[in-house]
């Protein structure tokens, strides 16, 4: 069972307003682009390059904002690429002292099974498909459900709200197609 | 060097935090989406508002640098990306953050969904030049600016209304909203009746 929502909230918003306290507001599907420019630039090293006063690509994306994204991708031990790798230590520890996630779980959660079957193949298709949507639109976007929805509607962001306005246009009636049935 | 231990310390509280209230577990994504259980959206709601509080309260106070602000300009492309994100976060049961702590915490459907989220960062990367063409991605209504004007921030803000008193207001909306929101909305479907 997790948290009860008064305590997870208070925790959450915490840890929300600690970044923005000590550092900056957080934000995490920037750090999908950086990975992929990181692999990238590993096998094509022309991809990111130093100019004399930073960092550019020959990706028109990776070169916007004065080369910000290359710069990173040429120093991947930055802030918010090692917050990214640092979320999966908290997860992976959190997980374990409560237990771990086993058996079936850990392949078909119960929600999918109940209403699509216990096929791992299809769950993990799905997976992909959605990862690959959610991903394509956080940069689009220019931001996820952690910059935009949480971080941007905690400053009073006018994009936060418009995020949050069309995720849960799209999400709402889109889980209650695929999940008629409870677990 | 600093940077890096807060990247640490901040990043592995945020991952754990992920977990403990199941935003990391699709089943609770799933319940929170087709509104059978709506936990997880009280503690999103109740986070959003405590963050503004201490955010705009310190701020107020003097305890919290505005400076470190960082608001995000609105553009078409952020409700067209939302809607994206909305619809595969409903499918995959995982966003970006909450998909990386899933697949940390042992799920492997979550590695499936981080390469395809990786695949999909690439495509964007390669059809970004379509978007910036197409003007969805310049800025509207101001760009990056906040609902109020926050003093010494630097953001424009939509109204002239003090954008610090103008943040607690909305953050204790917010925390009224998540006691106001029931546990459901779906009415409980009758468990079937064993026949007489």
């Amino acid at each position: 069972m997790p948290l009860n929502w008064k305590a997870g909230g208070l925790l959450l918003g915490l840890v929300f307003f600690l970044a923005v306290l000590l550092v900056k507001p957080i934000g995490v599907s920037t750090q999908f682009v950086i990975l992929d420019g990181i692999l990238a630039d590993a096998v094509n090293p022309q991809l990111v390059t130093q100019t004399a006063d930073g960092y550019t690509s020959t990706n028109a994306y990776l070169a916007k904002s004065d080369g910000k994204y290359a710069k990173a991708i040429a120093n991947p031990l930055n802030y918010s690429f090692v917050f990214v790798l640092a979320m999966a230590l908290g997860g992976l520890l959190s997980a374990k002292l409560r237990g771990g996630i086993t058996g079936a779980e850990r392949s078909v959660h119960a929600l999918w099974r109940a209403n699509f079957g216990d096929s791992p193949a299809k769950r993990y298709a799905a997976a992909f498909l959605g990862g690959f949507i959610v991903l394509y639109g956080a940069r689009l976007a220019g931001g996820c459900t952690s910059g935009h929805m949480m971080s941007g509607m905690m400053q009073t962001a006018l994009s936060g709200y418009i995020f949050a306005a069309g995720a849960f246009a799209a999400a709402i009636p889109v889980s209650l197609m695929l999940f008629k049935k409870e677990a | 060097m600093t940077t890096i231990l807060l990247a640490i310390v901040i990043g592995a509280a945020f991952g754990a935090v992920l977990d403990r209230i199941g935003a990391s577990n699709p089943n609770y994504i799933g319940k929170m989406l087709n509104l059978t259980d709506l936990n997880l959206a009280k503690t999103i709601l109740l986070a959003i508002g405590t963050g503004s509080v201490l955010m705009f309260g310190g701020q107020m106070a003097g305890l919290v640098d505005v400076g470190h602000m960082s608001v995000k300009a609105a553009y078409a492309g952020v409700f067209i990306g939302g809607l994206m994100l909305g619809a595969g976060w409903a499918l995959a049961g995982y966003c970006p953050g909450t998909g990386v702590v899933a697949a940390a915490s042992g799920r492997k459907d979550a590695l499936f969904f981080i390469a395809g989220g990786l695949v999909g960062a690439a495509a964007y990367m390669v059809t970004y030049p379509a978007w910036k063409a197409s003007g969805l991605l310049n800025s509207f209504a101001g760009g990056k600016v906040t609902l109020g004007t926050v003093p010494g921030a630097g953001y424009d803000g939509l109204t002239a209304l003090p954008g610090d008193l103008l943040g607690i207001v909305l953050g204790l909306g917010f925390i009224a909203l998540a006691f106001a929101l029931p546990e459901r909305l779906l009415p409980q479907k009758p468990a079937a009746q064993p026949a007489e």
